[in-house]
């Protein structure tokens, strides 16, 4: 009996170990790779500094932007991304969670739904609608850093990701309105607060954990983008290059790609998510889509 | 929204006015499509409009070589001949195979079946020993897909270069150590597609676990449970919210994702062995062996795409009582 209790936890390490194990060689071999010139295995036949030379020299010449003008691009689009979302899916979420309206149950079905739009199919039409926008004054292409919400801007690669990123965005914020209970607001809107004011004073303060999760994924699905920014953008050497498209440079610029410098480059991506992620992983773990346990 | 007033009427001597009533009213209508307002717009930009676009598109033969001359928007040159080319396509029923194997394999296995294992375990260890394993399986879907292929491949690699082979097959005695890629496509398909998947489940899964109170355990605990029987009978049920929402919202986006398979196998090593229908619909509209793009047929291709997956979607709806789930408000019923 007691050898049986302590066998169990050993047991579901076991499991986890081995089903991780292709993962922990993965990256080893990746983190080995970009610190060697070959490898075989895990093996590495020369250690080398070489592939990391992009940190401090363009590797292209002066008139591509350089890893850290990409890198605070990739860091401006996420976080634009990031704060829209997070707006406009918790004013989204918290009328289809308190608010009696025709169409609710349809509306909240249908954000699951959108979810089955293939982004492939849609990025030839959204490249004419980025197009007109791009006509309207200041919105277009007027704006400082973002330079607007048009086509080739920060802004607008940042617009077209929140779309995307909207109907898991709707779901998870509804679950964290549905589990504060009913009665600090009803108290509130009896005292005259409008809805909005509701909304902002009394209901987002309590969804921190929330919106924290919520950014949190965000931000780490802006940062990976790829097929989105790379539609949207002219040009891997352009000023609007993010992280993702930049790394495409690295394999087909030269004859043989360096598939070193590639493994180097996405390290370079990976490290500060990595980081990121380890100092926010409490806020994520209460990232539950809520349900059956709203107040009264 | 009747009976605020009156408690209004209550503190204010006066009654109030028509007016302000008729403003009350208004805005009790109003207020709920102000604040949907922000994410109909994008919707509306970002989904409708380019949706019936490509409704439109897949009628007509609109490529590279007549694009600005076609005039795509008149009724006059719609057909469904493109519609009569996918269902007579010689590889119709292969490409369907491989998508229904693709999905549910996938989604079965990993990103609901794993995704549920590693909630399960690493709410039930250590703390910190969860966390780290957490963070572990989050790499795959955190690295540049790019990268994370190129790791992939290194993995499958043959025998002195690949690690699969030197480390795990090799002293195990399995294989003439070869390029397992080309062995065993689909192998490689699900897992690659697996592990990335797999962390989208673990995150909501292991927030729900962590999220019931801690009561519920305890008094199950004090009813003399096995751990086994409290994960059975106190925190699956629990879960049946995100159960849906990871089945559904997985199996959405294991139809329509390709890049993975894209840029692995590209549909290959054998003549359409890992085609998907999302990468046959990417293929015909933004790429082709001719050198010109069909996209009025890859629109076509997308379309029913949209359709499959709107369909799936509906089913899983029914399925999971969508509408027992969703509570009505209550909060106009003071």
């Amino acid at each position: 009996m007691i050898l049986r209790e302590k066998l169990k936890p050993l047991l579901v390490y076991l499991v986890l170990i081995i089903s991780s194990s292709l993962i922990i060689l993965g990256f080893l071999w990746l983190f080995i790779t970009s610190f060697s010139t070959r490898t075989e295995g895990l093996r590495p036949l020369r250690w080398t500094l070489h592939n990391w030379s992009f940190l401090w020299e363009s590797p292209f010449g002066p008139e591509y932007p350089s890893i850290w003008w990409v890198t605070l691009n990739t860091l401006l689009m996420s976080l634009t991304m990031t704060i829209i979302v997070v707006v406009v899916s918790s004013m989204t979420g918290y009328a289809l969670s308190r608010m009696k309206f025709a169409g609710r149950k349809s509306f909240l079905s249908l954000t699951l739904i959108l979810h089955a739009f293939p982004s492939v199919t849609l990025l030839i039409p959204i490249y004419f609608v980025l197009l007109y926008v791009s006509k309207i004054p200041v919105i277009g292409r007027g704006i400082p850093l973002l330079g607007g919400f048009g086509y080739n801007t920060i802004g607008g690669v940042a617009l077209v990701m929140v779309a995307f990123q909207l109907p898991f965005g709707i779901w998870v914020m509804k679950g964290f309105f549905d589990n504060i209970s009913w009665d600090m607001e009803r108290a509130a809107l009896i005292d005259g607060a409008s809805r909005f004011k509701v909304w902002w004073q009394i209901m987002m303060p309590n969804i921190k954990p929330g919106i924290a999760a919520l950014s949190i994924f965000s931000f780490l699905s802006g940062w990976n983008a790829y097929l989105i920014p790379f539609t949207f953008t002219v040009g891997r050497a352009g000023k609007t290059a993010v992280l993702s498209v930049y790394l495409q440079n690295f394999m087909s610029e030269s004859v043989m790609t360096e598939w070193n410098v590639v493994a180097a480059v996405g390290l370079f991506q990976l490290i500060p998510v990595i980081l990121f992620f380890l100092l926010t992983q409490e806020a994520l773990l209460s990232i539950y889509g809520g349900g059956k346990r709203g107040g009264v | 929204m009747r009976q605020r007033g009156q408690t209004e009427e209550g503190k204010i001597s006066s009654p109030p006015s028509i007016r302000a009533r008729t403003f009350y009213r208004l805005e009790g209508r109003l207020a709920p499509y102000a604040f949907l307002s922000p994410a109909l717009i994008l919707v509306i930009l970002f989904f409708f409009i380019p949706l019936i676009m490509v409704f439109i598109l897949s009628f007509t033969n609109l490529d590279m070589t007549n694009l600005g001359i076609l005039k795509w928007w008149d009724p006059a040159n719609w057909s469904l001949k493109n519609y009569a080319k996918i269902f007579t396509n010689r590889f119709f029923p292969k490409i369907l195979i491989n998508t229904v194997m693709y999905v549910g394999l996938t989604l079965t296995f990993f990103n609901v079946g794993m995704a549920l294992i590693l909630a399960l375990i690493t709410t039930h260890i250590n703390r910190k020993v969860g966390f780290a394993s957490r963070t572990l399986w989050l790499l795959p879907r955190i690295t540049p897909v790019v990268v994370y292929i190129m790791m992939w491949k290194a993995m499958a690699g043959p025998t002195p270069m690949g690690i699969i082979n030197s480390y795990i097959l090799g002293p195990l005695g399995i294989g003439k150590g070869e390029y397992l890629l080309n062995l065993y496509p689909w192998v490689f398909v699900i897992l690659v597609n697996g592990f990335i998947g797999a962390s989208f489940g673990m995150i909501i899964f292991s927030s729900a676990i962590e999220s019931i109170p801690k009561e519920y355990i305890i008094a199950s605990k004090v009813d003399g449970a096995t751990t086994w029987q409290t994960i059975r009978y106190v925190e699956l049920p629990i879960l049946k919210w995100p159960l849906l929402f990871v089945t559904t919202y997985q199996t959405l986006s294991l139809l329509t994702s390709f890049t993975q398979i894209m840029l692995l196998t590209d549909g290959g090593p054998k003549l359409y062995q890992t085609e998907v229908w999302a990468l046959t619909a990417y293929h015909r509209a933004l790429t082709s062996y001719f050198g010109n793009t069909q996209w009025g047929y890859g629109a076509a291709w997308s379309v029913v795409l949209v359709v499959i997956g709107v369909i799936m979607a509906v089913i899983y709806l029914r399925v999971f009582r969508f509408g027992e789930l969703v509570e009505e408000p209550k909060i106009e019923q003071l």
